[in-house]
């Protein structure tokens, strides 16, 4: 389980998140929603310890985290339960898919012989619909689709216990956007993980969500089962799903 | 009144970027004793910044070479003094030209290299990505590049020296009618061993300067194409001054009297 208490966190005088409390249910699929600019990255961000908040606790599975300093053994534990998914894949430029699918396998504590982390790869590549032809190339020569695939397939390669999706669907045409999120809530299921994906496209919400919270001027206005989004009577939520101008949610921001 | 205060905050700014990059240079250094390493990004920074770096040097000193060669020669025809040729381009890039040129065309390859490199994978997440699969930036990224600069170049430099002083001792016997061997014999019996090792250390802190300035502003981008540019003019800039600051400091340190 999860569990973050009036967390806070600015830059400068911009205060993004004002006391976010949540929690995340092991074994469920929670997706926040929001508009951009929000803050949903920096909470998610706050979690893996990517950015310290400035006030407030975050728990996983009862032990605080909030202040598990990098390089210490506490945080290298901690950081292999994760699996996640950039928004821009996050792939690194320099290695071969296979070697991005495996990083983790290659290096560290959990580090395998070349060619078992090579075979785990490709077959993780299979995983996500991705020819082990694939595994040579260079990201630079996938298309969008292909990296959020590759991403997905290094975020499950350790198979984690919990995964985060930043946004996995953005820039991606519908019928793309579609296979990736099935490939989620495939492989969520599948592997019993705990996770937590942050989007604003309504597609995402429904196909992955088992749970939904709604960020909107740095604080949950509201959370609760997918089942009871559409009938949530909360004014944010309601104006976020029909898409419209019109409601609490200012559209110049 | 408003004057003074302008002075003040940039001193103070100057004193917080001097303290951040010491700290930087700390952090990296210690991690030399701290594994994980990753010898495998070692040896491609060593094969990047060694062995891809040898024609931009080797261009630069045969040209400074064979230029110095004719400049001490009309210079010294002046007080008929043309003889000293062989020893002067052997000081003057052993000393000086050698290290410095080397290291400001490092500067302006590696350390403009790096720094865009980095900054780029901090604008595309890449260096958060590192994080989340329990990698330290810090020993994957920059001390295998700053670790391989100090190391390979010294390599470049002593390279560079040598076809220096051979730039040189082309231009003198070829066109300036020296004889081979008298050069050849001029060049070694006046160079001592100090200024080889004065050359040899210059180098190596030149080597980390470099690597050092890519990583430091690579690391602080900021965001989109123009932070990325930023930190890499900032890089080569710093990386330059700081080569040729840090040059005063060791001529200074090795040869007064």
């Amino acid at each position: 389980m999860i569990e973050l208490v009036d967390v806070h966190k600015a830059f400068g005088a911009n205060s993004v998140l004002t006391g976010v409390n949540l929690t995340l249910r092991k074994g469920r699929s929670m997706v926040i929603i929001g508009g951009s600019g929000t803050g949903k990255s920096v909470l998610l961000k706050c979690v893996l310890g990517l950015v310290q908040p400035d006030k407030g606790a975050i728990s996983v599975d009862g032990t605080e985290v909030t202040n598990l300093r990098q390089g210490t053994p506490e945080r290298d534990a901690f950081l292999a339960r994760f699996g996640m998914l950039f928004q821009g894949s996050a792939l690194f430029d320099s290695l071969p898919v296979w070697q991005n699918v495996a990083f983790r396998l290659l290096r560290g504590s959990l580090k395998k012989p070349r060619a078992e982390a090579h075979e785990i790869a490709v077959e993780k590549l299979r995983r996500v619909g991705l020819s082990p032809d694939v595994a040579d190339l260079f990201p630079a020569e996938l298309s969008g689709g292909m990296q959020k695939r590759v991403g997905l397939a290094r975020a499950i390669a350790t198979e984690p216990e919990i995964i985060f999706f930043d946004e996995p669907t953005t820039g991606l045409d519908p019928i793309m956007a579609g296979v990736i999120n099935d490939l989620i809530r495939g492989i969520a299921s599948e592997m019993g993980s705990t996770a937590m994906t942050i989007t604003h496209d309504m597609s995402s919400v429904r196909a992955i969500a088992d749970d939904v919270a709604m960020l909107h001027d740095g604080t949950i206005q509201w959370a609760g089962p997918a089942s009871e989004m559409d009938s949530s009577g909360d004014p944010c939520v309601a104006q976020f799903i029909a898409g419209s101008a019109e409601g609490p949610i200012e559209t110049v921001r | 009144m408003n004057v003074l205060a302008i002075i003040g905050r940039a001193m103070l700014a100057m004193l917080a970027a001097i303290g951040r990059v010491t700290l930087f240079a700390v952090d990296t250094v210690s991690h030399l004793g701290r594994p994980p390493y990753y010898p495998r990004e070692f040896g491609q920074a060593l094969v990047q910044i060694g062995y891809f770096s040898l024609p931009v040097v080797g261009l630069t000193t045969i040209f400074t070479g064979g230029a110095l060669a004719l400049q001490i020669y009309a210079g010294g025809a002046r007080f008929s003094a043309e003889a000293v040729v062989p020893q002067i381009v052997a000081i003057g890039m052993v000393r000086e030209l050698g290290p410095v040129l080397v290291g400001l065309m490092i500067a302006a390859r590696v350390t403009s290299s790096i720094a865009a490199e980095i900054a780029t994978m901090k604008v595309t997440e890449q260096i958060d990505a590192l994080i989340t699969l329990s990698t330290n930036p810090a020993k994957y990224l920059t001390l295998p590049r700053v670790l391989a600069a100090t190391v390979v170049m010294p390599f470049l430099v002593g390279v560079g020296d040598i076809i220096g002083i051979m730039g040189g001792y082309l231009v003198g016997v070829e066109r300036l009618g020296f004889n081979a061997g008298t050069y050849l014999r001029n060049t070694i019996d006046f160079l001592e061993p100090l200024d080889v090792v004065s050359s040899l250390t210059k180098a190596a802190v030149f080597g980390f300067l470099a690597a050092l300035m890519g990583c430091y502003f690579g690391m602080r981008s900021g965001r989109g194409a123009q932070g990325v540019g930023r930190a890499t003019k900032n890089a080569v800039v710093a990386a330059s001054v700081l080569i040729l600051a840090a040059n005063f400091v060791l001529t200074e340190l090795f040869f007064s009297a």
